[in-house]
């Protein structure tokens, strides 16, 4: 797990502020949280328990396409044990606007219908009615009396049929957004966007050779452990509480007001410990739910989701169909890239294919380019992020065709990579033009790795390269920090820790203050304790919760001065604070630790907090990720065993490089489960085949070496650490990557997802234009 | 109908009532407030619930409550000695072994009873052992050093 250092850059202004050589950034202390996680005392959503709790649960549709005739919940309710059966008729209306989610905007229309089906069910799974009884055994039997009249209409699975004239309509008044431009007749498709650079038939005409590929990738889960979860308790008084596993509590507070009708102030969300998320916990399923069950019940409500539901009725991200068209000189330089997306929105708008739109070809300088993107319905879930949403996607796309373009022109892929990569000044397809980024640094760190060089042995095996961007979002964070009487900062913050950010945030106000890591105290806190705070979402947390953190303590640092100034009777102006000593400008007796002063605050006027409240967006800084792979290939059974991993990253500046290498690890192995097992399964009825864990298998630790990480440390000038997101670049490249690998152990270049032992298989059956052999 | 179990949980015993149809995990969880075992899936695919029954490693959403009668479990709750963290805990910290730390006790569950029967174990058998574990943040490279590691400083006090 090497270390690549890299000059920091001029051009940051704030970074000279703080001194280069760290105390406490880039070691590796334990985690605040880690003694309550390896003990099982943690608290997480599902482990809530309240003084006469009730358990619910969530009658689901088993049609992917049914127009809801009427609903019978009169049995149910008559159920010894029920307290509570609600539909969507007991969710007020909604004035339809468009509200923003932190990671995505979407119309409160669709997002109310999701929670609870109204006129029609638009995906097996879609929650149709719900209950709360007095133990979760009762809850489900009251399901199975409730009786609910379908009409029955076609589903629409196929992303390409969804886009025709004439397919069946998931919403009957949706029209195309065109460009801008409403369109005439209502449709699947609900956006049309394009991104256009330079002069695109100008740059073909100058290519020696076009290549064109079409791929197409399957739904995937992001695969959290943790079900959904929500308990609400909707109090005498009008406030509602609701406690729930969440990547953000003030965008579940926003949504539940919204959807509710309430005002945000009347709703508490405490956001319990979260078991994963990866985009998936951003939108609300059962906290309106939950909420509703308690108002009718005048109890606490818990609900849980089991692991089909979670299949079936959460998550998942985008299918998607690609065509890229990219014309090449024979010196291995790209003129002209055009590229077309189409993604699954699932069963409302807003599938995340503007993202996969800025992604395709962001590591990369070209000239002419032009890429179009559709949002299309189909009856499947309502799709959520996943990890570097619509990236991963993407770069299987782009970057297997980079792949076939290095081996047409002769050129090493790292060498094909450089030649055309994206460096500062370097301007997007959609406009914006990079500041210093660290793409050209990951080359050249993997190229430098032993693993680049390293002869690959035996037969069957071969060696894959590829890159990846995903964009670091900054948005909003607060945080306050009170210093207490023995030296010790107690920090509050608002965005919940799914990786180990309580401690890389509290490592930032630690080194401001000249504190050890163990020194503050972090925590996550409900919606009432803290200032707004944005999701845990686009890798942008230690980044801008850090640089809050960072502002808190500078906040402390200055009223600690003071303190000190007073102390010794001189002007705050004259006193001087570096690492956790504040001392007289000119008399050097005077000296006093921040330990030493924090006892003391009692006696210069009371207790100090700091605190923050920041924008952060416009000095976020995206990242890059070069991942190489060996792969052995079966050619009896198609099955891919990964022999060799190496992932290469841009992360800025690594606060806490075991959970930096952590993240690089992770999305690595979601990676490549996309890449080589997970996908959904519909049969033609449009009923997910494979809702367990058992049947949608995502990588075992049988199924992985382990994974080396390079961490490239190329500063963001926007942050005075150097800070950049970090947790989603490494799920882009693998598919790409173990795709190309792939391709150079069997001699096939597969462009659908997964890569399962099946497709594998069948490739290398019909490599050389010969059917499959039936034996 | 209500059974009335007995049983010896963490080397403490216990008494409770529960129906047929509940699940160890669910009796566990909702009845004892034993909350550290956790439910990811119901069915025995992810481990998250993992416990140990009179030493065999189990999926305690795979077992019914009334089947622990007069049996000795241990949960993650039972991991850690009076003198502090077993060196599994220590070690999945110091390694940063866990991330969101849904999956962490059943990880740690499953590394003692593979500790337990094997105190020497090689990559390859922790991989195949943890392989009824599901790990979706860490892609498992930290949990396998850490087991591996536990298993060094282990060995290290048995030999002291």
């Amino acid at each position: 797990m090497a270390t690549v250092k890299t000059k920091k850059t001029t051009k940051s202004k704030k970074a000279s502020q703080i001194p280069v050589r760290y105390r406490v950034i880039g070691t590796r202390p334990i985690r605040h949280d880690g003694v309550d996680k390896v003990t099982g005392r943690a608290q997480y959503g599902a482990d809530v328990q309240l003084a006469g709790l009730l358990h619910g649960g969530i009658l689901r549709s088993p049609h992917a396409h049914a127009r809801i005739r009427s609903i019978d919940t009169g049995k149910a309710a008559a159920l010894p044990g029920v307290k509570a059966v609600i539909t969507s008729a007991d969710i007020g209306p909604v004035t339809d606007r468009v509200v923003d989610l932190g990671e995505g905007a979407t119309r409160l229309q669709h997002l109310r219908d999701n929670i609870l089906a109204s006129g029609k069910a638009l995906y097996q799974g879609h929650a149709v009615a719900a209950v709360a009884a007095t133990s979760p055994h009762i809850a489900q039997e009251a399901l199975r009396l409730i009786e609910v009249d379908y009409e029955v209409l076609p589903p629409v699975l196929d992303l390409r049929e969804a886009m025709e004239a004439g397919a069946p309509l998931l919403h009957e008044d949706l029209h195309t957004d065109d460009l801008g431009t409403k369109s005439m007749q209502p449709s699947n498709i609900a956006k049309h966007l394009r991104f256009e650079k330079g002069d695109l038939e100008k740059g073909f005409k100058k290519a020696d050779q076009i290549f064109e590929r079409e791929f197409l990738t399957s739904m995937v889960h992001q695969g959290y452990i943790e079900p959904h979860n929500a308990t609400a308790f909707w109090n005498a008084d009008g406030r509602l509480a609701i406690w729930c596993s969440t990547q953000g509590g003030f965008t579940v507070r926003q949504q539940a007001a919204a959807i509710l009708d309430l005002p945000v102030s009347s709703i508490k969300v405490i956001p319990m410990e979260i078991g994963g998320g990866f985009g998936g916990k951003i939108h609300v399923y059962l906290e309106p739910v939950a909420a509703l069950l308690s108002k009718k019940s005048g109890k606490p409500v818990k609900l849980v989701m089991d692991r089909a539901e979670v299949f079936e009725a959460t998550g998942p991200t985008s299918g998607s169909h690609i065509q890229v068209k990219i014309g090449a000189r024979k010196d291995g330089r790209i003129v002209a890239a055009q590229a077309q997306l189409a993604y699954e929105a699932g069963a409302f708008p807003g599938s995340l294919v503007v993202c996969g739109m800025m992604c395709i070809f962001a590591p990369y300088d070209l000239e002419h380019q032009r890429i179009d993107g559709y949002d299309v319905l189909v009856t499947k879930p309502k799709t959520a992020p996943y990890r570097a949403p619509g990236a991963t996607n993407a770069a299987f796309a782009s970057e297997t065709v980079l792949d076939e373009i290095a081996e047409w022109a002769g050129i090493d892929p790292l060498e094909i990579r450089r030649l055309n990569g994206a460096k500062e000044g370097t301007r997007r397809a959609d406009g914006l033009v990079y500041p210093r980024i660290g793409f050209l640094e990951t080359l050249g760190a993997a190229r430098k790795h032993p693993h680049a060089s390293a002869p690959l042995e035996g037969p069957n095996r071969g060696r894959g390269v590829a890159s990846g961007f995903w964009f670091n979002v900054g948005l909003k964070s607060s945080v306050t920090a009170a210093v207490n009487s023995d030296g010790t900062v107690s920090l509050t913050e608002g965005t919940p820790d799914i990786g180990g950010t309580r401690t890389s945030v509290a490592m930032q106000l630690a080194e401001v203050l000249g504190l050890a890591a163990a020194d503050v105290k972090p925590q996550v806190v409900d919606t009432d304790s803290v200032g707004y705070n944005d999701v845990t979402g686009g890798s942008r947390v230690t980044f801008a919760t850090g640089l809050a953190a960072i502002e808190a303590a500078r906040d402390i640092e200055r009223q600690m001065a003071e303190r000190a100034a007073r102390l010794w009777g001189v002007p705050a102006s004259k006193v001087k604070a570096a690492g956790g000593v504040y001392r007289h400008a000119t008399d050097s007796k005077k000296k006093i630790t921040f330990k030493e002063l924090a006892a003391r605050l009692d006696e210069t006027g009371g207790p100090v907090v700091g605190k923050a409240s920041l924008d952060t967006s416009a000095s976020a800084g995206g990242g890059f990720g070069t991942h190489i792979v060996d792969v052995e290939v079966d050619p009896e059974t198609g099955k891919v065993q990964i022999l060799r991993y190496t992932a290469v990253q841009d992360v800025g500046k690594a606060i806490h490089p075991s959970y930096v290498e952590g993240q690089l690890q992770g999305g690595v192995a979601q990676g490549a489960g996309w890449a080589l097992n997970e996908e959904y399964f519909y049969d033609d009825q449009g009923r997910l085949a494979n809702a367990s864990f058992l049947d949608y298998r995502m990588p075992t630790a049988l199924d992985l070496p382990m994974i080396d990480t390079v961490l490239v440390e190329v500063p963001n000038p926007g942050h005075p650490f150097g800070v950049r997101g970090v947790g989603e670049v490494p799920i882009v490249p693998p598919p790409a990557a173990l795709a190309n690998a792939i391709y150079r152990a069997a001699g096939v270049r597969l462009r659908q997802l997964p890569m399962n032992p099946g497709r594998v298989l069948e490739a290398i059956l019909t490599r050389d234009g010969k059917p499959p052999s039936k034996a | 109908m209500k059974l009335h179990v007995k049983t010896t949980i963490n080397g403490e015993e216990f008494e409770f009532l529960c129906e047929p149809r509940e699940s160890l995990l669910e009796v566990l969880r909702d009845r004892l407030g034993l909350t550290g075992s956790k439910e990811g899936c119901n069915n025995g695919n992810c481990g998250a619930c993992n416990v140990i029954l009179d030493g065999r490693l189990v999926n305690s959403c795979l077992v019914f409550a009334a089947e622990a009668a007069g049996r000795a479990i241990t949960t993650i709750e039972g991991i850690q000695g009076p003198e502090g963290l077993h060196p599994l805990q220590e070690k999945f910290l110091e390694h940063a072994a866990l991330q969101c730390g849904i999956c962490t006790p059943g990880f740690i569950v499953a590394a003692k009873a593979l500790l337990d029967r094997n105190p020497d174990p090689s990559e390859a058998e922790v991989r195949l052992w943890l392989a009824g574990n599901l790990c979706r943040c860490t892609g498992y490279d930290k949990i396998v050093r850490a087991v591996l590691e536990a298993a060094k400083s282990t060995a290290v006090v048995m030999e002291k």
